[in-house]
Parts: C-alpha cells; structure tokens; sequence
C-alpha cells in the first residue's frame, strides 16, 4: 500500500469511530450548524464531540500547518479526508468565517506573532469572528469607506460605522477595514485591523431582512482601541489583503450556490408536485423553464469542477471567482423562484408546522441577497471585463 | 477523470488549431462560396486531413484506425468551428466510422473502415424525411424482392449528399412513423440506378442535398446491422454527431466572442473605445461565463461518451442544448456589437451565424435537446 492507500484507510477508520451518528447527515439550514466561539450553545453532546475530536486532528482546518493546530494535510490527503468523510455524509464540525476568510489572510500576510495567537483558537472553534468591510456609503464602492483610524503611537482609535456584519452580534472578533491615511489616494490609505468585539465602543446591533430573519449587523465603533500589533500586514497596505479575502469570499458563496445546484433537483420536485403523465410533466411551460435551468445548473457544476482540474494540472485558471460568483448566485436565485412556482400557495406560507415555518418563502428571500452579497453581480461584471477581458 | 484535456489531445489540439489557421482560413469559405463550388471545399483539404490521420481517429486500431476518441476527434471539430471549415471529416469519419464500428459485420467493417482510413471511401447519413430533425418518424420503405430490397422514399438535409460516395440510410422495414423496432440501416451506392440527388445550396455555402430513392435495389448483405433493430445504433450515432456538432458550435462561439472581444478594443465612437462602455462589458462579460461554461459542457460529454458512461445521452443532450443557446447568443451579440460593419458580406463576422445555424438544427436543436434531456430524466 503506498501512504496515500494508507491515509485513506486510517482516515477512514478514524471517522468510522469518532464521527457521532447524528453529525452524519447534513445540519438543518439555519439550524444546527456548528459556529463555535465564546458564547456557543452547543445543539447537542454530539456536535460539542464531533468539534473537539476533530480539532484536536486539526481536522477542522484540514490544510493548515500542524504549528498552528492545523492538520498539516497535502492536497492529496486533504483530498482523501474530503472524500471519506462524503462517503458517511459526515458534516463539517464547524462553519467559520475564520477558518474561510481570516486564516488564510493570517497565514499568508500575517505576522508570526498573530498567527501564533489567532490561528489556534479558531481551529479548535473558540473564537468565532466577523468581517467589518462595508459601510452605509461604501458598498459595491468598498474603497469608498470612512471609518478612520487614528494613529495614537502604539495604538489606533478606531470611529465609525460598518454594516452587514454577518453574524457580528455573535462573533467574538471582528477583521476590519479602517481609512489611516486620509491624505493618501481611495487604495492606499486602507489598513486592516483585528479587535476583540468586546473592546468598549463597539456596538452590533442586528438588522431584520426581508426573508425575516437577521443575520447582519450593523455595526458601530466609536473610540474604539485597536493595538498596533493587531495591524495585519503594514499601515495603510490592507486593500491588496482586502481583494485578497474578497476573492476568498467569492468563491464561498459561489461554492453555496454550488451547493444548492446539486441539491434534490428541481424536476423531481416538480414531478411530486404537480404529477405527470405518460413521463411528462403536467404545467408545459413550467416543465422547459426546469429543463433549462437544470442544463445551466449541470454545466455550471461542470465548470466548477473544470476549473478546479485545470489548477491541479497546473493550466493555470481559466475561469475566475468572479465568474463562479456571478452564474452560481444567479442560478440559485433561479433556482427559488422555480421552487416557489413548484410549490404554489404553499410556498407563501410564512408560519406554521406545515410549512416548516415557511422554510420556502424565507429561503426564498434571503436568496435575493446572494447575488448583492460579497460584491453584486454588477461588480462581478466589472471584475471580469476589466481583469480578464482587458475592458478598460 | 480530470475535467481537462491530456498531453496528446492538447497536441492534437495546437496542430488542429495550426493546420486550419494555414490551410481553410475564413477567406477560404468565401473563395470557396464565391466560385459556387458544391463541395463546399477546396479538392486538396480532404487528402490532407486525411495524411494527418484524421480519418481513422474514431476508428479502431485492429482496423487500422488511431482509436483516439471523441475528445481526440472535438479537438478538431473545435478548431474547424473556429475557422468554419467544411469537409467530409463529419458525415464520413464522425457519422460514417460510429454506425459501421456499432453495427457493421467484420466484412463491412474490414471493407469500408480500412477504405475510409485511407481517404478512398466519403459516406453521407440520411435520416429526416422533413424539415425537422425527426428519427423515429421515417416513413421510407424497403420492400423485400428476392435476395434484394426495393427502396422508396425521400432523405432531406442530407450532409454531404451532394459528394458522398455511399449512404447509410435509415429506412422503414416494419411498424409504423413513430416506432423505435422496425428501422433498418441500408449502404446504398449514391450511384445506384434509382437514387437521385438534388444539391440544395444552404446558407452556410456547404454541401447538403435531397436524395430521392425510387425502386432502388439494394442487396441484403448491405444491411448495415440487423433487420428492424437499426435504431439503437442510429441513436448512438446521432449522439456522436451531436457531440461533434457540439465541439463545433464551441469554436463558432468561442471565434466570434474572440473577435468581437478585439472589435470592442479597437472601434472608437464618442472619443473612446467602445468597450470602455459599461453596456457592452456587462454583455461581454455575461457571454464570456456563458463561454466558459460551455467548455465545460461539452469536454464533460465528450469524456462520458468515450468511458461509455450510460449517463452519455443525457449529457450529449446537455451539451447540445447548451451550445444552441450559447451559440445563437454568441452570434447575434457578434453582429450587434460590430454594428453596421457586422452586417456586411465584406467582414467575417456575418459568416458565422449563417454556420452556426444549420449547425444547432442538425440532428436536433435546443428544444429537441432540452425536451431529449427533460424525458430521459423522466420528466
């Protein structure tokens, strides 16, 4: 057996006796997910087991060095752990923007003394952080913002005001965006800066969408003190890790999109919803608009696959983020509007236990915001005439 | 298996992509078109193709082929998209080759494959009877004679009807329109006493004819396959044409975004480069993730077709509806953002939709593909 055949067979040997029964199917959207951090209520003993004994592996940061409690994995084997813990439908131990956004802007900007003290509570789930980025006049125009940052010798205060804050109510650290150099040109005068959300003047106050649920911010700073070691990267040199973490977060919600693509698909929805006959569909028009999506949605995930082979085999990347951001929240949008047509009446529902308490129409609606999130699908737009087709 | 092409098809790909650029540029078609020639193309392409081995990429290796697949054979199916190059290389090394590899007996596959390898054998398939692509609704009828078959009936939109030395005919032998059993496919001699061949020009200047067969006679040992059962290897055929197909409207998509993309870099109006306007990146841009997508679609399809992946039809079908949407956007967005320049014969951009057209309703276009894909999918 070569390590590779080993690995997989001791992975799988690992999960088969440490992965809870419970965490073996896929967390309830909104529901169970497992967020970690200070004040987390863990759901059930098996979910406080699955994180502990997968972040004593590093196994919630697969690929990250082991010196910062990291796995340590290849690609290959990080690979390997992917595919066997598929193979149980084992969930993730834990959802974490640090683990998504702020770890890997640490370990590839980040001082050895920062990643030393952030780096290992966010793999083993405890602390859980937000991303302060957009601002009430600074949205798609996110080199636009405000908030300043006053240099004070050794330490930054911090005015302000930030919004859609995910989960910044519940977040025990906030990465941010702050102007220290209002002199220097939009880009240059950005730096980004790490603060614990309990500093005094920091304030998050939640914001109720349309879809009924609140999980933004906005998000108040006033007189707040930031260290200067808490400084990622230089002063006034943030926006390059900025469009960085942006690109890290495109590809997430694009990855979401993903995964509402390969969900239960929509004909098989519709075939128990409103019936066939002879094979057929019984709502005609209905039954082409499901085709069609379901043709984009199948070359959407080929393409996702595609380029994901085309960087393994070192082609370098044809198709961007910025791409698969663009098509996989459009799709999903798509894909929700089909599911509210499927479902008639029912799909309006808003309360009760028949309804899931409205699972559809809130989905729905919260799906509206995937293509505004993480840069519109306008500025998606830009980003691909400008930098890869050369549209100046 | 890695959603990308491997060494040898990216070779086959750069010399595909070199071979058309030097010999059957655009220019080429107009010559061509300009002079009225009913081939379509020049007399030396096809023995050129040929020496590449081209021919005998789909073909076997203990039947002198290369055996090198149709992701192998796409490479080239692409690059001809790009350049709009017509040859015989899909009615008789793409259509030709499947059905005789799928059905044929060890003579006929000896005889004809060994033959078409060489360059010396041009086939032509001949299915639809009207002006939609129908295979199940064949209407002509073999009638048994003796040791013969009398054939009777009319082919349109044949591909290469107009040159082909033989047909693979698609014909009727028992049942009714409509039926799968009761189909049977026929070699026929397109110089068999009774054929008669009608050039019809088309807008895209290639060679396709309506070929009428009246008491033909046909020996039973031309059957390709057996009696009645011809259409499983129809269909398969027809997958493997409109994957081809497919790579084709791929280079046509990919050709006209490529130039119009130059175009928008190029063309001033109002002080400024046209494509410093945000109207047309956004377009651009959204035609570009279509593109992308595309290639995905098709390289997918076409690996599932060579690891013969039971899923391959529906994939095809995919694919093929992709590409007739893509195909059409690309070509239109072409001639509108070339504006009035785009809508003279003297550019060529303009000789791209009439292409990519006649290519999209072969064999099947969107709605065909969709509707396919829908009831495989058991909806």
């Amino acid at each position: 057996m070569n390590n590779l055949e080993t690995f997989r067979s001791e992975t799988r040997d690992w999960l088969e006796h440490n992965c809870p029964k419970a965490m073996r199917q896929p967390a309830r959207p909104g529901e169970d997910a497992c967020w970690g951090g200070r004040n987390w209520v863990f759901s059930s003993e098996d979910q406080k087991l699955w994180l502990e004994r997968m972040a004593a592996k590093g196994w919630t940061a697969p690929d990250w060095p082991t010196e910062y409690g990291g796995g340590g994995l290849n690609k290959a084997e990080h690979k390997i752990l992917k595919s066997e813990m598929r193979r149980i439908n084992a969930r993730s131990p834990l959802d974490s923007f640090g683990i998504w956004m702020i770890g890997p802007a640490l370990l590839k900007f980040g001082s050895e003394a920062l990643k030393q003290q952030h780096l290992p509570p966010i793999v083993r789930g405890e602390i859980r952080w937000c991303q302060g980025y957009s601002e009430p006049n600074a949205g798609s125009d996110l080199a636009g913002l405000q908030s300043k940052g006053v240099d004070m010798g050794d330490h930054l205060i911090a005015n302000g005001q930030k919004v859609w804050t995910s989960y910044g109510d519940k977040a025990d650290w906030m990465f941010c965006l702050l102007r220290t150099d209002p002199e220097a040109k939009k880009q240059m005068g950005i730096s980004l800066v790490l603060f614990d959300m309990e500093t005094p003047g920091v304030t998050a106050k939640p914001i109720k969408l349309i879809s009924g649920s609140s999980p933004f911010c906005e998000t108040f700073l006033d007189d707040v003190r930031v260290e200067k070691d808490q400084i990622v990267g230089d002063i006034n040199q943030g926006w390059t890790i900025a469009k960085y973490l942006l690109t890290h977060e495109r590809e997430m919600i694009g990855g979401m999109g993903l995964a509402g693509v390969g969900a239960a698909s929509l004909s098989q929805m519709a075939v128990k919803q409103l019936g066939s006959r002879h094979g057929i569909l019984n709502d005609l028009m209905l039954r082409a608009d499901i085709a069609k999506w379901e043709i984009d949605a199948a070359a959407f995930a080929f393409t996702a696959e595609r380029v994901t082979d085309e960087v393994k085999s070192g082609h370098g990347v044809g198709a961007t983020s910025a791409m698969l951001k663009y098509y996989g929240t459009e799709l999903n949008k798509r894909r929700f509007e089909y599911i509210m047509k499927i479902n008639g009446s029912d799909a309006m529902v808003w309360e009760g236990d028949s309804s899931n308490d409205g699972w559809a129409a809130k989905t729905w609606l919260r799906t509206k915001g995937n293509s505004i999130e993480g840069g519109t699908s306008e500025v998606q737009l830009n980003i691909i005439a400008k930098n890869i087709l050369g549209l100046g | 298996m890695a959603l990308v092409l491997n060494e040898e098809q990216q070779m086959l790909k750069e010399s595909a992509q070199g071979f058309f650029a030097e010999y059957a540029p655009v220019s080429e078609l107009r010559a061509q078109r300009d002079a009225g020639s009913e081939k379509g193309y020049a007399d030396k392409l096809w023995p050129q193709m040929v020496d590449m081995g081209w021919a005998a990429i789909l073909i076997p290796e203990e039947y002198g082929g290369l055996s090198f697949g149709h992701v192998g054979m796409a490479q080239i199916s692409e690059q001809a998209g790009r350049t709009l190059t017509a040859s015989p290389l899909f009615s008789t090394a793409i259509l030709g080759v499947t059905a005789i590899v799928l059905a044929g007996n060890e003579e006929q596959k000896a005889d004809l494959l060994g033959a078409i390898a060489e360059g010396s054998l041009t086939l032509a398939l001949a299915i639809d009877e009207k002006s939609f692509h129908a295979p199940l609704d064949i209407e002509m009828s073999a009638e048994r004679m003796g040791a013969n078959y009398q054939l009777n009936g009319i082919k349109r939109a044949v591909v290469d009807g107009g040159t082909a030395d033989k047909f693979v005919v698609a014909v009727r032998t028992s049942g009714k329109a409509g039926d799968r059993h009761g189909i049977t496919l026929f070699l026929v001699d397109s110089s068999a006493e009774g054929v008669c061949i009608e050039r019809t020009s088309m807008v895209d200047g290639r060679n396709s004819a309506i070929v009428s067969f009246s008491n033909v006679q046909v020996a039973e040992s031309e059957i390709l396959g057996e009696l009645d059962k011809g259409f499983g290897c129809l269909s398969a055929t027809l997958d493997a044409g409109n994957i081809q197909l497919s790579a084709e409207l791929l280079g046509i998509a990919q050709e006209s975004f490529d130039r119009t993309l130059q175009y928008l870099k190029e063309r001033k109006q109002f002080g400024a480069f046209i494509g410093s306007f945000q109207a047309l990146q956004h377009r651009a841009a959204h035609w570009w993730s279509e593109v992308e997508l595309c290639k995905s679609v098709v390289l997918k399809a076409l690996q599932s077709l060579d690891a013969g992946d039971e899923k391959a039809a529906a994939m095809i079908s995919i694919a093929k509806a992709k590409l007739c949407e893509v195909a059409e956007l690309s070509t239109n967005e072409a001639i509108q953002m070339h504006g009035g320049i785009g809508m003279t014969d003297e550019y060529e951009i303009g000789f791209f939709i009439k292409r990519a057209r006649p290519a999209q309703a072969l064999f099947g276009d969107y709605s065909y593909h969709a509707n396919r894909f829908a009831l495989l999918k058991g909806f």
